[in-house]
């Protein structure tokens, strides 16, 4: 076990230090599939976040009373009723983001920031540290989802939809930039474009993380794994699961 | 002692080939010219801007980012050169000139310097170049936008290649060019692939200094004739068509011959140019694209490290060793 982290620092860790995406390399297909607009980052990051808080706390009150063999189906069938509620409130309020995030929306169920914390986390933690833990790594999901949606949507297509769950505003450059010829570059928006962008954000990542003489985001073995001292897998002398 | 100073000792290798990167890379140049000219011939001098405009954003993009990794500066080595040429040759004249730069810098700073810079790159940059440009420009790079070309049975149809007037159902159509225009060029398509002619005489050249080896280009295109003479049932006219128009010459001399994504061994590069030979034929025939030959070379280079493996040349006397199964399975 890692030394006692106050809250606040179980908070910030995974807006950066500990980002889901750019250094645990987790949850990377929904990362790659939604991240053609920044309205559907937000809306994935969002409706990922909640599912991510509500099965932390449950997880974490039940952590006593779920067998650890069969630890893994129970943090399933969890995550699987808030996704089914999470899809059920996005259906009912906000379709056209159901029809955006399609099949995604309900793949949350395996992704796998949600499962790694519950087992990395919220099995052995308190209610409250787990739902600050899950506040901090949903909102860095988020972040990072952002950050790859606003780069490929601006250049992809010249905009960037500001929006959350409809409300907000378009910024468009492209009628200003097709009058002096210039098209947005559309592979930008296609999967090949996805796969760059997101390499050239895992290397920007590793190369601030060697900077600061932090691990590369690159899994050689489970020492060098960010989430080593809280893993339970490393504890039990396993091979990383990851 | 006097004998002793005749001899020098020295590290391995002692006997090096004359030959130099910049002297293979010259030669290509060479071999690309002829095609160039037939270019600027048949598209007028927008070609020539095309061509200008990559080969001069290709050497400043490999200057700078040699710069910016603070690697060794191998401008000298005329690769860049190589590399912005082969892909003005696979642009339409019609083209805007920030595209074509742009195309140099992504086949430049993504496909070969991210990767290591010359000899490193694991696609042929400026194949990969235009297959970027392909699928973010469609409406720019379509063949439907390709302009006429100046002189020709053509001249007076935008936006139909030769590929796209030839298909399965009903050969060649009847507004398509004469074989002898497909030969000299005076068609529509990309800057560099319209001249057959010009392309042989370069391909040519190239063998003759033996900067390739003719196996490729020639069971690449020997494989294209022999799958579309079963394709069209015989129709010689159809694959004589076939085999002129398109980036299938240009392809098979120069892109599919480049060293770094080729095979070495002799087995490989045959089993590479069929490949090569049985995409392009998929997709020019039942794909949704006129034309592939820039596909199948980017997914042919892609597994040429497994085609290697497979294709390595045993050493004389070499007993293949038993394998040993019962220590497998225990």
């Amino acid at each position: 076990m890692a030394e006692k982290k106050t809250l606040g620092q179980e908070f910030t860790k995974g807006l950066v230090k500990e980002n889901p995406v750019l250094r645990l390399v987790l949850g990377t297909c929904p990362t790659l599939a939604v991240t053609t607009s920044v309205e559907n980052a937000i809306g994935m990051g969002i409706a990922a976040t909640i599912v991510l808080i509500c099965s932390n706390v449950v997880i974490s009150a039940l952590r006593k009373v779920i067998p650890s063999k069969v630890r893994i189906p129970c943090f399933i069938v969890i995550i699987a009723a808030f996704v089914t509620m999470v899809q059920l409130f996005v259906k009912a309020f906000a379709p056209a983001l159901d029809a955006s995030l399609g099949i995604f929306l309900p793949l949350i169920v395996v992704n796998c920031i949600i499962l790694g914390r519950a087992e990395a986390f919220a099995s052995k933690n308190a209610v409250v540290a787990s739902a600050v833990d899950g506040v901090g790594m949903g909102i860095g999901f988020t972040i990072a989802l952002v950050l790859m949606a606003a780069i490929r949507e601006f250049f992809g297509s010249f905009n960037l939809t500001l929006k959350v769950l409809g409300f907000g505003t378009q910024v468009s450059l492209a009628d200003p930039l097709a009058s002096i010829g210039i098209e947005p570059i559309l592979i930008f928006i296609l999967a090949p474009g996805g796969f760059f962008v997101f390499g050239l954000l895992i290397a920007l990542a590793n190369k601030i993380a060697e900077d600061k003489g932090l691990a590369r985001a690159e899994l050689k073995s489970c020492a060098e794994c960010p989430m080593a001292a809280s893993c339970a897998v490393k504890a039990a002398g396993e091979e990383c699961a990851e | 002692m006097s004998e002793m100073t005749k001899y020098t000792v020295s590290a391995s290798p002692h006997v090096r080939s004359a030959e130099t990167t910049t002297g293979i890379m010259l030669d290509v140049i060479i071999a690309l010219v002829p095609a160039g000219i037939a270019s600027i011939f048949v598209f007028g001098l927008r070609a020539l801007a095309v061509i200008a405009v990559s080969v001069i954003v290709a050497v400043l993009a490999e200057y700078l980012s040699r710069k910016a990794m603070k690697r060794e500066q191998t401008i000298g080595d005329l690769s860049a050169v190589v590399t912005g040429l082969l892909l003005a040759y696979n642009l339409p004249s019609n083209i805007p000139l920030w595209m074509a730069g742009l195309g140099s810098i992504i086949a430049i700073v993504v496909v070969k310097q991210m990767f290591g810079g010359i000899g490193q790159n694991f696609v042929n940059p400026a194949l990969a170049g235009r297959i970027i440009l392909m699928s973010s420009f469609p409406g720019k790079m379509s063949a439907a936008s390709f302009p006429a070309p100046t002189m020709g049975t053509m001249s007076s149809m935008t936006g139909a290649t030769p590929m796209g007037l030839v298909n399965l159902s009903n050969g060649v159509a009847e507004e398509a060019p004469s074989l002898m225009e497909m030969f000299l060029g005076t068609t529509s398509g990309c800057l560099g692939e319209v001249s057959a002619l010009a392309l042989m005489l370069g391909g040519i050249y190239l063998i003759i200094r033996k900067v390739i080896s003719p196996i490729i280009p020639c069971v690449y295109i020997g494989a294209v004739a022999v799958f579309m003479v079963i394709a069209f049932k015989f129709d010689m006219y159809a694959v004589a068509y076939e085999i002129l128009g398109g980036g299938l010459m240009i392809g098979a001399i120069f892109m599919a011959t480049d060293y770094t994504t080729s095979p070495i061994t002799r087995n490989g590069k045959i089993v590479y140019a069929i490949g090569c030979a049985l995409i392009t034929c998929l997709i020019r025939l039942f794909g949704s694209l006129p034309e592939g030959v820039s596909f199948s070379i980017i997914i042919m280079n892609i597994l040429v490290p497994h085609i290697e493996n497979m294709t390595y040349p045993k050493p004389f006397g070499f007993i293949k060793e038993k394998k040993e199964k019962e220590e497998a399975k225990s």
